[in-house]
């Protein structure tokens, strides 16, 4: 999957949701790649990506073990890219999120001049995915299209819900959390910046993009979509 | 077959010693944060016992609980007293909603086959038959370096359970025996193919259909002329099934990097392409020969996670 893939909306709220990663394969070119997916990654900062993560420490913003009582009033909702870069210390796809095409674009261009041997792939919306590898001078190797959720598809959440909660592929963020943390923005109760920063801790590999779901956020609380 | 049982093996050996989760009942202050968390809805407050509780047949062991929620470690007496006198006042604390005051979930053992739960759904859980964390699967993200699926070849992912709906093994067995009836191919490393106990005719071992989990992927490949055929007797199986079901269909672009064989079929079948995983074909061969030509025998598996 589809960690990726199924993301719930049409091209158009894909706008801003541009998952470039970098994949290490076994056997085949997984020898010395860590230090490769660590500049992968570095290789990202400058484009301002809204997340950076892997699959076996998380993204940038992570759950904390130890909190202290004063937390509740004083707590760090700052990403910490360089956590999740430090970490790396096993052969596993590393993930930036960008919020806008040309970012991800320029920095595709750079992943390929890098050369790093490792697989490439963009997660977006068609269109966008094509428009990056124009603008890279890549010709597509393969693609791999998304036809949606069908079946008992009256056992899903609202498409708000659903557009939250798909932006972690793995359904670690549940309808349940998604649905408080709207009543809560739409109460005064927190903002969407806090309600997205709570959310994104539960994605386990760092693919949420907060900045999406900020705007899912807002559209939620004006009721305008 | 001696490949499939080693693998198998290997899998199970690994996977019983985990744990299973359980709620500290001397240290759950009921404060129902988790109760939102829970991607299944299967954590809710007793009122007998005034204790957050989990539904064992509900849980698919995803640890969303475990590992995503913030911890505090304060006395337990103590947060409970105050949470007294603030509902007595009719005052409402307002906590961090991420956060288990008290450190209260604690994996227990786990045994076969209910360890399955947590391999399918826990995306830290590594398949041990496969390498790759998640639900184990690759499609064709690591393709320009693997050739897993070639030109007029299809690559199926047929997904069952996620969103939040989570779904039984017994149930994506009708899939599987519908799927091995047209005679397609299973994806050999695939760890939803490893759980079948003759892949031929799609059986799983009788010993997990009574297992949940939060997803599974089924991954075949069939000639692209078959795409439709496929299709349509998925949307005939999933009718029968009662989860939601997410398909994914990848194909190779051809040399010019354009993609003019599946997509129009998937939109004569009244599909709107809206979003794909585009492999850029930056990916190659980079580990020593020696090391490949000793392993030329094996077939290929990605590893890392499922994107």
């Amino acid at each position: 999957m589809t960690n990726t893939l199924h993301r719930y909306g049409d091209s158009e709220s894909f706008h801003d949701d541009y998952i470039v990663f970098a994949t290490p394969s076994n056997r085949k070119n997984d020898t010395g790649s860590i230090p490769k997916l660590k500049k992968f990654l570095e290789m990202a900062l400058p484009f301002k990506p809204v997340n950076l993560g892997d699959p076996v420490h998380g993204g940038s913003l992570r759950p904390s073990k130890s909190l202290g009582p004063l937390s509740h009033w004083n707590r760090d909702m700052t990403p910490d890219f360089r956590a999740v870069i430090d970490g790396i210390n096993e052969p596993a796809s590393v993930v930036a999120i960008f919020d806008n095409l040309e970012a991800a674009e320029a920095f595709l261009k750079v992943a390929a001049e890098a050369d790093l041997g490792l697989s490439v792939n963009i997660s977006a919306s068609i269109e966008g995915a094509e428009q990056c590898c124009r603008y890279a001078g890549i010709k597509r190797h393969s693609i791999g299209y998304s036809l949606g959720f069908e079946g008992a598809t009256e056992k899903l959440p609202n498409t708000q819900l659903l557009k939250l909660t798909t932006m972690c592929g793995h359904g670690m963020v549940s309808a349940g959390l998604a649905q408080k943390m709207i009543d809560w923005v739409k109460e005064g109760r927190r903002t969407p910046d806090q309600a997205v920063t709570y959310m994104a801790r539960f994605c386990s590999c760092g693919v949420f993009n907060p900045l999406r779901a900020k705007r899912i956020f807002e559209e939620a609380r004006k009721k305008t979509e | 077959m001696y490949i499939r049982s080693f693998l198998l093996g290997v899998f199970v050996g690994i996977v019983v010693a985990i744990l299973t989760m359980k709620i500290n009942p001397n240290k759950c202050v009921a404060c129902g944060n988790c109760t939102y968390v829970c991607p299944m809805g299967a954590i809710y407050i007793d009122p007998n016992i005034k204790r957050a509780t989990i539904n064992r047949d509900e849980c698919v062991e995803c640890y969303a609980c475990y590992n995503g929620l913030s911890t505090e470690h304060l006395n337990p007496s103590l947060v409970r007293m105050i949470r007294k006198i603030f509902q007595i006042g009719r005052l409402r604390f307002d906590p961090e909603p991420d956060v288990c005051p008290t450190a209260a979930f604690e994996p227990d053992d786990l045994q076969w086959p209910r360890v399955i739960r947590r391999a399918f759904s826990d995306p830290r859980a590594t398949h041990e038959s496969t390498g790759v964390q998640g639900r184990g699967t690759e499609e064709v993200k690591t393709n320009d370096v693997t050739g897993r699926v070639n030109w007029g070849e299809v690559g199926f992912t047929i997904e069952f359970g996620r969103p939040g709906v989570g779904v039984w093994l017994r149930d994506i067995q009708k899939m599987t025996k519908a799927l091995a009836n047209a005679n397609v191919a299973f994806e050999k490393k695939n760890p939803f193919t490893l759980l079948m106990s003759d892949v031929a005719t799609g059986t799983l071992r009788e010993d997990v259909l009574d297992e949940k989990v939060l997803s599974a992927i089924v991954e075949i490949k069939v000639k692209v002329e078959r795409t439709e055929e496929i299709i349509a007797l998925v949307h005939k199986v999933e009718k029968e099934i009662d989860t939601v079901v997410a398909l994914g269909a990848g194909t190779r672009c051809d040399e010019n990097g354009d993609e003019n064989v599946l997509a129009p079929i998937l939109e004569r079948l009244g599909y709107k392409l809206e979003r794909a995983k585009t492999n850029t074909g930056l990916g190659r061969i980079t580990n020593a020969v020696e090391n490949i030509a000793s392993e030329n025998q094996k077939e290929e598996q990605p590893v890392g996670e499922t994107r």
